[in-house]
């Protein structure tokens, strides 16, 4: 059964075992605006939690997202390079980025759940 | 994710009421509106690819030298004759505003008058048919140009020396922070970050990530200024520089420059000033005299030559005693009669100087240079304290006017030559700061610069300059006052549809983005791509 | 003043409605010890007639190219500019517009913009083109910087026949970005073994077509090398009328052109002004410097076309901007575009055979002379001379005493190398005459004799 967290940075992280799926959060779509074009990482490459993995622009903004854990990136949402259209129509969704192995479950300790996460938002926005 | 969003729409139907989007339809045959003229694009006229407009002698039949590589292909560029040429950026040029029809008030940008005496002078064959690499000896009057250009600016900015090189502005402080750089490296310091205030120019940033150097954001206070203690508190022995845009961004004469030029000399960093605003000051005060090290000064907003639509511009550098030596190559020197260039790094060091390099092939922009200098020349010590004088009291003339209807983010008090409005007197409308500005294109101005900077939200920054007279401000003012009080009581139409009375409706930046055309394909070849 | 619409009694109401005694009450910020009290130690105002006059005196201290026999090149030619260009970019609409950041009441500007990167794309043989960089030695810097991201390398090769100002931009920028250029030496008139210098660590090759000494060569090889080693083949051009003659720089293998357009629409101008190209393959457009201009559709769904991906630039990217720029070169750009649709590719390739013919014509006739060697065996309107026991720069400067503007010594620009010192480089353009021609042979005889 998967697990969701979520970071400050408004990255998602579904996880199943020892593999998480990362992508950017609804929220966050809703701020960026209609996204234009998504940059993802090299498959294989060994990220660190906190480090920038990938790239999300609207006509207006560019925004980093950040690796939310460690570990190997294992598979990449190639259909968003085409269709990055596809993030604000279902971020959460079909609009994953990344596959991740996590290198460290402890780490998951730092992140949020859903409930701590839309607090944050509650009172940030 | 790291959040950059500012907020605006960008598509043209975001936001807007129902019927925004409706396609149109034109009720002429046409397609043109009367003076409103359609215009295709020159590689959709039928059969111009063997024309030409331009008569030109018959080559002679000769063996050609070209190596064997002739080129075979077509590369497809149609020619027209000189009528339909006229014609045709005739009337493209239509489809455009420009200072010369009405209130351009881009904040930051300073869309002054342009004088065609300007034009005029720089067309003089001594100055426009000259060749950059001609023997010195043939051009001691572009050089003496030059020369006196430099001692206009040392004179005007109170510093001890002047790189002319530099494009434009962006360039110029690059070449401002490169001369910092070299005087760090000469004494084998290590220096590695640079402060930049949270309010500043983007390129500010950009210049000092490019050089290596770790940006640190320095906050502004309650008022939009930069306090000596915040930079005191920041400076410590990694610090290379500060960049400081005065006035700054938000249109204020930054009141602790002196205190914090010292503080950050102290700290053994430099001050590298952003001179975008400088046209708000010449004569009223000299960054020299303020402890500044390095400033680039825009040519084309404070001394007038044109914008063209988005350059050329150019950016000489002022630099203080500390930095002069390191000015980049090429610069004039005066040898007995004659104007010497000094072309080379050897002759440099003889000077007793050490160039960070060269920033660009020749000599820099020679057409603004005189543009500039015959503004210079015709406003005189008078008449540019004066533009700078009245650039000021017009500002204020519009912040005062549009005070109550609009509203500030740091409170009503004097500013420079620009005025910052924010979108607080929006709230609860449903109209935002492009709604705002788009509607102001409808009522025949210019939008002011929006959305920046970065720290007020929703910004509106407005510079009138000193080029408007006192009739033109009062209908600006009533114009926007109108549209405030518009936006107030709910006549969301005007703003959601706007621009309605323009070449152009709002346009769909989000699809031009998410599939980049950026060259003209025959529709055949369009299609095959989709 | 003749600039300034406010009258005295206009600003005395202004200072009043605003709330102050004075104009000083506005700029109390400047702190008063540093705040002028006079003037700056400047003439002081003057006429339009006046400000001409001793304008025009300054310029009359200059020789210009009309008015002598001249065949000065490296980087800025002189070609006839027809009178409509100078028109059109002198109309208001277009002089004294700003960027096209609001893209409904700057149709005029962007349209010219995508007509303009469509001809640079199609002459340079490349996919895309962006809306103009300051000029072709920032280009070619700009184009290596954007190679040295792509690649994720930073050690870039630059043949020693490169324009010696563009090598000396590029060193500079990657002196003071911890990157690496490694220069070749020049070789005017030996080959280059540039192929062998490149490695898997090189982001980019540098080649300059035709080469700063005016020679033509097949750049496929080079292109392949580079290639087969994971680098970029950047290819420039400082004449772009060769290429209405030449193979272009896409047909042989370039990944990026960096070219001067000043030729096409722009005079001399001592240097500047001018007008940067920079053409690409499509791919590489998120790496790509400077102002794009794409085209969409409007609300009411009719074409129009904006500044886009503007996400690579400084005022949305900050300290991550592919570039600190934040201008380009407009209204030479539109100059060129104008010129370009004047000629179209049939005018160009007439004018590029005229310069050829007119060089190979001049070349001919100072080969005959006594001690000057052409180096060149091709070239388009530009070549090199040896004036062999000679210092060059005596000579042109004894030339130009004799109202003869002949060439531009080596030694101008490679003041380090003495073996290139009897060395000039000469250009023919479709603005020279035979009496231009005849002027020149006769005053160099007498020189050299």
């Amino acid at each position: 059964m998967a697990q969701d967290y979520f970071t400050k940075d408004h990255e998602y992280v579904r996880v199943d075992k020892d593999i998480a799926v990362v992508g950017v959060t609804t929220h966050a779509q809703e701020q960026l605006g209609d996204v234009v074009f998504v940059e993802l990482p090299e498959v294989g490459r060994t990220v660190a939690a906190g480090e920038a993995a990938a790239v999300v622009e609207s006509v207006k903004a560019a925004s980093e997202v950040y690796a939310p854990l460690s570990g190997e990136v294992l598979e990449v949402n190639g259909a968003l390079e085409g269709n990055p259209a596809m993030v604000n129509e279902d971020a959460e969704g079909a609009a994953w980025f990344f596959k991740l192995k996590i290198a460290d479950v402890g780490e998951l300790e730092k992140l949020m759940v859903r409930a701590d996460y839309d607090a944050f938002v509650a009172e940030n926005s | 994710m790291s959040m950059n969003s500012q907020g605006r729409p960008t598509t043209p139907f975001a936001g807007s009421s129902k019927d925004a989007g409706k396609t149109v339809q034109s009720d002429t045959f046409s397609g043109n509106k009367g003076l409103d003229l359609e215009e295709a694009l020159i590689f959709e006229l039928p059969d111009n690819l063997d024309k030409t407009g331009v008569d030109l002698p018959e080559p002679p039949d000769i063996a050609s030298r070209l190596g064997g590589l002739e080129r075979q292909d077509v590369p497809g560029l149609p020619g027209l004759s000189e009528p339909e040429a006229m014609r045709h950026y005739v009337r493209l040029s239509r489809k455009n505003y420009a200072i010369d029809m009405g209130v351009y008030p881009l904040g930051s940008c300073t869309m002054k008058h342009n004088p065609r005496l300007n034009e005029q002078v720089a067309r003089l064959a001594g100055f426009a048919d000259i060749h950059p690499l001609q023997p010195q000896s043939s051009v001691q009057g572009a050089l003496g140009l030059m020369q006196i250009l430099a001692d206009y600016l040392l004179e005007l900015t109170g510093m001890a020396g002047v790189a002319l090189s530099p494009r434009a502005g962006a360039h110029g402080e690059l070449c401002g922070m490169l001369a910092i750089k070299s005087a760090h490296d000469a004494v084998g310091s290590t220096r590695s970050v640079v402060l930049v205030p949270e309010s500043a120019h983007g390129t500010n940033p950009a210049t000092a990530a490019f050089m290596g150097y770790k940006v640190k954001t320095l906050p502004a206070r309650e008022d939009g200024t930069v306090s000596a203690a915040a930079v005191r508190e920041a400076l410590n022995d990694d610090i290379a520089a500060i960049m400081l845009t005065n006035p700054n961004t938000c249109g204020l004469f930054e009141p602790e420059i002196v205190a914090i030029a010292e503080a950050v000399h102290e700290a053994g960093a430099y001050f590298y000033c952003d001179g975008a605003n400088f046209n708000a000051i010449v004569g009223k005060v000299r960054p020299g005299d303020l402890g500044i090290d390095a400033m680039h000064i825009n040519l084309h907003k404070t001394f007038s030559t044109p914008h063209g639509g988005g350059g050329p511009g150019a950016g000489p550098v002022v630099l203080s005693q500390a930095l002069a030596r390191y000015a980049p190559l090429p610069y004039v020197k005066r040898e007995g009669d004659l104007l010497q260039l000094v072309e080379e790094l050897d002759a440099a060091v003889s000077d007793g100087n050490a160039p960070l390099g060269r920033l660009t092939a020749f000599h820099g922009q020679m057409g603004m240079f005189v543009r500039a200098l015959t503004y210079m020349l015709s406003h005189g010590s008078n008449g540019m304290r004066q533009a700078s004088e009245d650039a000021v009291l017009n500002a204020n003339y519009v912040r005062v006017g549009l005070r109550d209807a609009l509203s500030q983010p740091f409170g009503d008090k004097p500013c420079m030559h620009e005025v910052l409005f924010d979108d607080t007197f929006l709230k609860g409308t449903n109209v935002s700061t492009l709604d705002f500005a788009k509607a102001m294109i409808d009522e025949g101005y210019h939008p002011m610069t929006m959305y920046f900077p970065l720290v007020v939200h929703g910004a509106m920054l407005i510079e009138p300059t000193e080029s408007e007279s006192k009739a033109t401000l009062d209908q600006f003012i009533s114009t926007l006052q109108a549209l405030a009080h518009a936006a107030k009581s709910g006549d969301l139409e005007r703003f959601h549809t706007a621009p309605v009375h323009a070449p152009r409706r709002r346009l769909d930046e989000t699809a031009a983005a998410r599939r980049p055309r950026l060259t003209w394909q025959p529709p055949a070849l369009d299609e095959a791509a989709e | 003043m003749r600039y300034l619409p406010l009258s005295p009694a206009d600003r005395k109401a202004m200072l009043a409605c605003i709330g102050v005694a004075g104009i000083d009450d506005l700029f109390a910020d400047i702190p008063a010890a540093q705040r002028l009290v006079d003037l700056v130690d400047l003439p002081a105002a003057k006429s339009e007639f006046e400000v001409a006059r001793e304008m025009s005196l300054l310029a009359g201290r200059s020789t210009s190219a009309g008015s002598v026999p001249f065949f000065v090149g490296c980087g800025v030619y002189r070609h006839h500019v027809p009178a409509t260009v100078d028109h059109l970019i002198q109309r208001s609409e277009f002089l004294t517009a700003y960027t096209p950041y609001q893209p409904e009441i700057s149709q005029g500007t962007l349209q010219v913009l995508f007509e303009f990167q469509t001809q640079v794309a199609r002459l340079a043989g490349m996919e895309i083109a962006n809306a103009s960089m300051y000029d072709g030695s920032t280009s070619a810097a700009e184009a290596v910087l954007m190679a040295n991201r792509i690649t994720k390398r930073s050690r870039a090769v630059i043949s020693g026949n490169l324009h010696p100002h563009y090598r000396n931009v590029i060193q500079t920028l990657a002196h003071h970005s911890a990157s690496h250029a490694m220069v070749l030496p020049p070789q005017p008139a030996g080959e280059e073994a540039i192929s062998d210098t490149i490695d898997g660590e090189t982001s980019c090759v540098v080649v300059q077509f035709p080469d700063f000494y005016g020679r033509i060569q097949d750049l496929r090889p080079i292109a392949d090398a580079a290639h087969a080693a994971g680098a970029l083949f950047i290819v420039v051009v400082t004449e772009i009328v060769a290429l209405g003659l030449l193979k272009s720089p896409g047909e042989m293998g370039a990944d990026i052109v960096a070219a001067e357009g000043q030729s096409i629409g722009n005079g001399l101008n001592f240097g500047g002004p001018h007008v940067g190209l920079l053409a690409a393959q499509q791919k590489h457009v998120r790496n790509m410097p400077g102002r794009i201009c794409g085209e969409t559709i409007d609300a009411e769904g009719r074409r129009g076309f904006v500044l886009t991906l503007s996400t690579r630039e400084q005022h949305i990217r900050r300290e991550k901007a592919t570039s600190n720029i934040c201008t380009n070169s407009g209204l030479c750009a539109l100059a060129f575009t104008a010129h370009l649709a004047l000629l179209g590719q049939t005018g160009l390739k007439k004018l590029a055979r005229l310069n050829h013919a007119n060089a190979v014509a001049l070349a001919d006739e100072l080969a005959c002379i006594d001690g000057v060697e052409v180096l060149n065996t091709s070239f388009f309107n530009e070549f090199t001379l040896r004036l062999a026991g000679q210092n060059a720069r005596d000579v042109v400067e004894t030339l130009a005493s004799r109202g003869i503007l002949c060439g531009v010594p080596v030694s101008r620009l490679e003041p380090q190398r003495p073996e290139l010192d009897d060395l000039v480089v000469v250009a023919a353009t479709e603005t020279n005459t035979a009496a231009d021609r005849q002027s020149y042979v006769a005053a160099l005889k007498e020189a050299l004799q």
